[in-house]
Order: C-alpha cells, then structure tokens, then sequence
C-alpha cells in the first residue's frame, strides 16, 4: 500500500515537473512579444480580394495604367522605387499621363520577409498609410533584410502617424496573407518571372527605367488621340 | 498514467497552436511553413471557434477526468474510462475530419497538428486497453 502511494506521489511529482518545464518552454517562445511571419501559399477566398486590386496612385482619367508587381525585399524592386519612381511621379503620374497600380510579388525562396513588408504595408493601407509605409520600407530594405524586420515595420508604422495599436492587432491577425496570395497566384498566372515587372496595355515588360516606361506610355497616349 | 502524460503533451501542442494563432508566439517551429498554411487559412476555424482552442479545452478536459480517474475511490470504477474514451473517441472522429482537410483541401500538412493527431489516436488506445482490464477486474 505504501509503495503505491509513493507510486501515486511520484507520478503526481513528474505531472507538476511537466507542468513546469512546459509552461516555461511556452513562457520562453512569449517573451519575445507579439511578433509575426506572415504564411505562404495560403487558401485564397474571394474575401480577400473582394473590392480589393492593388494599390493605386493617380488619376482615375489617366489614358494609360501601369502595374508594377515588385516585391519589397528585391534590390532592384528597391533601385526602381527609390532612383526611379520620383522621376515617374513627377512625370507622369502627377500630369494625369498614367494611373500606377502597386501588386504584391513575393519572392518566397529568396526574401524571407517580403509578405512581412508586404503585410505590413496591407495594414498601413488599412489606415490610409499604405504610400507612407511603402516608402520607408523601400527605403529601409538594407537594414531590415539583415534581420529585426517586424520591430523596424512597426517603428515606420509609428513613424507615419499610424495608430500602433490597431497596426499590431492588423499584423497580428495576418488578415491580408490571402490577399497577398491572391496577387502572387495572380502575377503568376500572368506570366510574371522576376520583380519588378511592369504590365503595360496587356503587355509584360521586365528590366525597364523610368525613361523606357516614359516612351512607352508617351507612344500609347499618342496611338490613343484622334 | 499514461493516459494522463498524453493529455497534458496534448495541452501543451494545443496551446502552442493557440498562442501562435492570436499572435503571442511569432513563428512555428515547424520546418516548412505548412503549419502557418494550416493556421491562416479559413479551416482553422470551427463553428466561429479556432480549432487550437477546442483542442485546448479538449485536452484540459481529458487531463481532468484522467486525473479524477486515477483518485483511490475511481480506479476500479468503468465509468470514467467510458467518459474517457466517449470522449477521445469523438476526439479521434474530428482529428480524422482535420486531417482529411489537410490532405485534400488545404494540401499542407501541419506538423505540430499530426502530433497532436498521433497523441489523441495513442490517448484513445490507452482508454480502450483501459476499458479492457477494467472488464476483467470487474468479471
């Protein structure tokens, strides 16, 4: 009987260790914070894009729409938004020539946060940041592609005026990793290869400066007028 | 006892899953980020409520009542055995509804979630062999 009971205290001893490593090991993986990975190759439903196509900068008028898939951990997606896109702004956009639709194309074996960013910026759109956040990610892709890349997203969130709390409870959610699935399905059914790459009038066009998009869409504008 | 250790190895791969899915935990330690497909999509919801949370319940429930069984005055008693595989049987039935969803839906297999797959399977089978000595204490 005693050696039962002592069975008995011996069990209920290694169910509290259990217990007690357990919690620890779950304390342990918590007490980095709330940080986030946003998954790939999600189930798309049409929630996710409904209403939804892409980030658009210019006038509804403009004769001409370009879409840019890029992928904001690409150096070249980078070069292109910083070096080129003033020019193309200033150009074209702000003078109602063209319409600029931004799609999300993750790079998923080599830029390891790319939906991060991208998910990031989702969620800077969702308060009306999304140009904001998209700079100052662009811009800050050297540093955060070395590591650390949610905490410095979430100080560029605080750094455009966004409300810190509700872009951690958006990133926490993971709400728009379908949408972001549905802008890679849908670059990829297009014919999309590498970022950046620009669809213009129905047609693809990879490795392209500002100065070759200008000529192509001046050509356009052109052929349209009567 | 073993029953009790499966139930607690239950509720901890439960509660990993939970944590991760309300966003205290940030990434799984899952290898080929099936997991995170598994947990983003819409299959990770039942009826409204996260499947790591059933789980959750589910397991503290067959903790507790493999706990209550083991108590002097039940331990030759039928009766919380029966709950238990009532209980880890219907437990089987929904891994078996996740796993299916998994494999032909989903088309990722989260790692942690076959674990918890393989853990209640083993919990049910210990109940049964349970059952079975308990028929023959009582005969």
């Amino acid at each position: 009987m005693a050696s039962t009971t002592n069975g008995v205290n011996r069990f209920y001893l290694l169910i509290g260790a259990l217990v007690v490593a357990g919690g620890g090991a779950l304390w342990f993986l918590m007490r980095g914070g709330p940080t986030v990975s946003i998954p790939a190759n999600v189930v798309v439903t049409a929630a996710d894009t409904s209403g939804f196509r892409g980030y658009v900068m210019g006038s509804d008028s403009a004769p001409v729409e370009v879409t840019e898939y890029a992928d904001y951990q690409c150096p070249w997606c980078q070069e292109f938004e910083t070096v080129q896109m003033p020019d193309i702004k200033a150009r074209m956009i702000d003078k109602g020539m063209i319409r600029w639709r931004y799609k999300d194309f993750p790079i998923d074996n080599a830029h390891r946060y790319a939906r991060l960013a991208m998910h990031a910026a989702a969620c800077g759109d969702e308060q009306g940041k999304f140009w904001d956040l998209h700079k100052l990610i662009y811009d800050g892709q050297p540093r955060w592609s070395e590591g650390g890349a949610d905490n410095l997203f979430r100080e560029y969130a605080k750094t455009s005026g966004l409300d810190v709390s509700k872009y951690d409870q958006c990133m926490q959610s993971r709400k728009y990793a379908g949408r972001i699935q549905a802008s890679a399905n849908e670059g990829a059914r297009i014919g999309v290869k590498g970022t950046p790459t620009f669809l213009i009038a129905g047609r693809l066009y990879e490795s392209v400066g500002g100065d070759q998009i200008y000529k192509i869409v001046d050509s356009l504008v052109k052929a349209k007028k009567p | 006892m073993t029953a009790t250790l499966l139930s607690l190895a239950g509720l901890f791969v439960a509660l990993y899953l939970y944590l991760y899915k309300i966003g205290r935990i940030g990434t799984l330690a899952c290898g080929s980020g099936a997991c995170e497909t598994v947990q983003a999509s819409r299959y990770s919801r039942f009826l409204g409520i996260e499947v790591a949370l059933i789980g959750v319940f589910g397991y503290a429930t067959l903790l507790l009542v493999s706990l209550v069984a083991l108590q002097p005055q039940w331990v030759h008693d039928r009766r919380p055995a029966l709950l238990l595989a009532a209980l880890s049987g219907g437990a089987v039935l929904f891994t078996v509804y996740l796993k299916a969803l998994e494999l032909f839906v989903i088309h990722a297999i989260c790692r942690w979630c076959v674990v918890s797959a393989i853990l209640i399977v083993a919990f049910h089978f210990v109940t049964l062999l349970d059952l079975r000595r308990l028929r023959h204490v009582s005969a």
